[in-house]
């Protein structure tokens, strides 16, 4: 493997039941690049995110074969799956205010991660709130419940949660679904912040928002890599394939 | 009168008048909602009535005296202090069984199990479990705690009847508690690296506790009435208490019950004063509706304190 790649993706096949959502599919996310992820609904984008993490297992009938490797791991054989979970944020399409207070919700997996000294969760929450452009918004207020924010401070505090247990690796997965065009932007600017310590893997059902932030783009069509390249490239007028021109150009899909 | 200048109020009349078909289905709205209204109005009708009654003819025998006496003259007259006292034991130590048991099996099943044979049929004991008859599990209880396990007949014996007979309704009520927290609460803890514990302790029970606890609570009135499962372990019709003792049983030995009292004085002895059942109905009534009470009661506080 090269130490460029951050995460590698083998032949990952996931189906449901008797279903297939992904049809043995093979990329590479490198270190510190934003990898945007297209393609129209049922594609397998959101599966696919689940199965860097393992959370897929939570899915009763799902079977997923091929590998996954985190570092060069494989995420199958990792001696702690919380670990990798810790090692991977995730941030869900519908902001989820844990019914905690805002501290307590920034706070919840260093807690689970067994961090206590108060002093440390302190800092540590200031900071994830700050890189998620939310602290200003809530300092006063840190013990008021995370389920009382309106829904983009929502998706805001959900990615301070996701940054709480320092990932190495940061996922989206259309974020900016439930929120308004003024914070989404906001977001955004966070993310080109944050992709100097991190990667960053972006799902998103807007093409504009891929273009804009990612240096790679892939499209997923129905559980399969329609194409996977530098985003000039996807959002030339000459991509390799005829389907992503017509896709990202809203010609179907 | 001259229409030809306001050309539009001949459609605008016919727009609102009724047809034939808005009035049948005017009509039918009606007649569904009376109907509906007075099935609703017919359940308060019996309630009503029977606790009237009952308390109109327990009238001369109800009161702070009749509660605390024990009854006297071969059950003839007196009061109820030894049934009532037994019932409060049968059910404290049956609720300390299948509380805990139900309450932890139910996390089990709702958060763990993953869907598969084994856990079907755990599932489908506990459905089963829940539509066996009392007279059954009185039956069994006899069998295998009063004969099998040499409890013989006790406290102890009928208790864990009892607990048989309402652990699948408490895993029932507890797995509906559970169910009613969001999946996304749990896949949002799961996804920063929280185990299935930490996610249960810190974001399933603190948001469930009100559901699963009313849950437990009101399997406690069910328990207070039954009559069969502790007849055939370890209620007896007579048992000598001294007046206003809070302690009188062991939990060996054999006890009265206000529901087993009933049964006796209304139809095993002859002569009984006349209000003394109807009375022991009340107390019956009383335990079972302050039960009811206090769980409505715990229930509105924690929701008041529900935080999504």
């Amino acid at each position: 493997m090269s130490e460029a790649n951050h995460i590698e993706v083998e032949g990952l096949r996931l189906s449901y039941g008797h279903q297939e959502v992904l049809h043995g599919i093979s990329f590479a996310v490198r270190r510190h690049e934003i990898l945007g992820v297209i393609g129209p609904a049922q594609s397998g984008k959101t599966s696919l995110l689940r199965c860097l993490n393992r959370t897929i297992e939570f899915t009763p009938g799902a079977h997923v074969s091929g590998t996954v490797r985190v570092d060069g791991e494989d995420v199958r054989k990792v001696a702690s799956v919380y670990e990798l979970r810790r090692k991977i944020g995730m941030v869900a399409p519908l902001p989820v205010g844990l019914p905690l207070t805002i501290y307590d919700n920034v706070a919840f997996a260093p807690r689970c991660a067994g961090l206590r000294a108060r002093a440390a969760l302190d800092g540590l929450v200031e900071k994830c709130l700050r890189q998620a452009a939310l602290w200003d918004e809530v300092k006063d207020r840190l013990d008021t419940l995370g389920t009382r924010l309106s829904g983009g401070q929502q998706q805001r505090l959900t990615i301070a949660r996701a940054l709480s247990h320092q990932p190495e690796v940061l996922c989206l997965d259309e974020f900016s679904i439930a929120i308004d065009p003024v914070t989404t932007m906001r977001i955004e600017e966070v993310l080109k912040e944050l992709r100097r310590e991190m990667t960053i893997i972006l799902v998103t059902n807007l093409v504009q928002q891929a273009r804009r932030l990612a240096d790679r783009t892939m499209f997923l069509w129905n559980g399969e890599i329609v194409e996977l390249d530098r985003s000039e490239v996807i959002f030339s007028e000459q991509p390799a394939s005829r389907q992503t021109y017509e896709y990202v150009n809203g010609i179907f899909g | 009168m001259n229409t030809e200048n306001i050309p539009d109020a001949a459609t605008t009349a016919n727009r609102f008048t009724e047809t034939e078909l808005v009035r049948k289905k005017y009509r039918a709205e009606s007649v569904a909602k009376y109907l509906f209204l007075s099935m609703a109005i017919l359940m308060i009708i019996p309630l009503v009535s029977l606790v009237s009654y009952v308390v109109y003819r327990a009238w001369p025998s109800l009161g702070l005296e009749f509660i605390l006496e024990v009854p006297l003259r071969g059950m003839r007259e007196g009061g109820v202090w030894s049934a009532l006292v037994g019932t409060v034991y049968l059910v404290v130590v049956a609720l300390s069984i299948s509380a805990p048991v139900g309450v932890l099996a139910a996390i089990y099943l709702n958060e763990y199990a993953k869907d598969n044979w084994f856990h079907r049929a755990i599932n489908l004991a506990v459905i089963n479990l829940a539509g066996v008859p009392s007279i059954v599990h009185a039956l069994f209880g006899l069998g295998a705690f009063v004969y099998a396990a040499k409890f013989g007949y006790s406290i102890l014996s009928a208790s864990l009847t009892l607990a048989i007979m309402t652990m699948p309704v408490v895993i029932t009520s507890t797995r509906e508690a559970l169910n009613a927290v969001p999946q996304s609460f749990r896949e949002a803890c799961w996804n920063v690296g929280a185990t299935r514990w930490q996610t249960i302790r810190r974001i399933v029970l603190p948001n469930s506790i009100s559901g699963v606890l009313t849950g437990v609570i009101l399997e406690v009135s069910r328990t207070a009435g039954e009559t069969a499962p502790i007849m055939f372990t370890g209620a007896v019709f007579y048992k000598a208490v001294e007046r206003g003792d809070f302690l009188p049983y062991h939990l060996t030995d054999q006890c009265m019950a206000l529901s087993l009292h009933l049964f006796a004085i209304s139809t095993q002895v002859p002569d009984v004063k006349e209000s003394l059942p109807f009375a022991t109905a009340v107390v019956l009534l009383l335990v079972v509706l302050s039960v009811n009470a206090t769980s409505i009661g715990l229930r509105t506080w924690l929701r008041s304190r529900k935080k999504w």
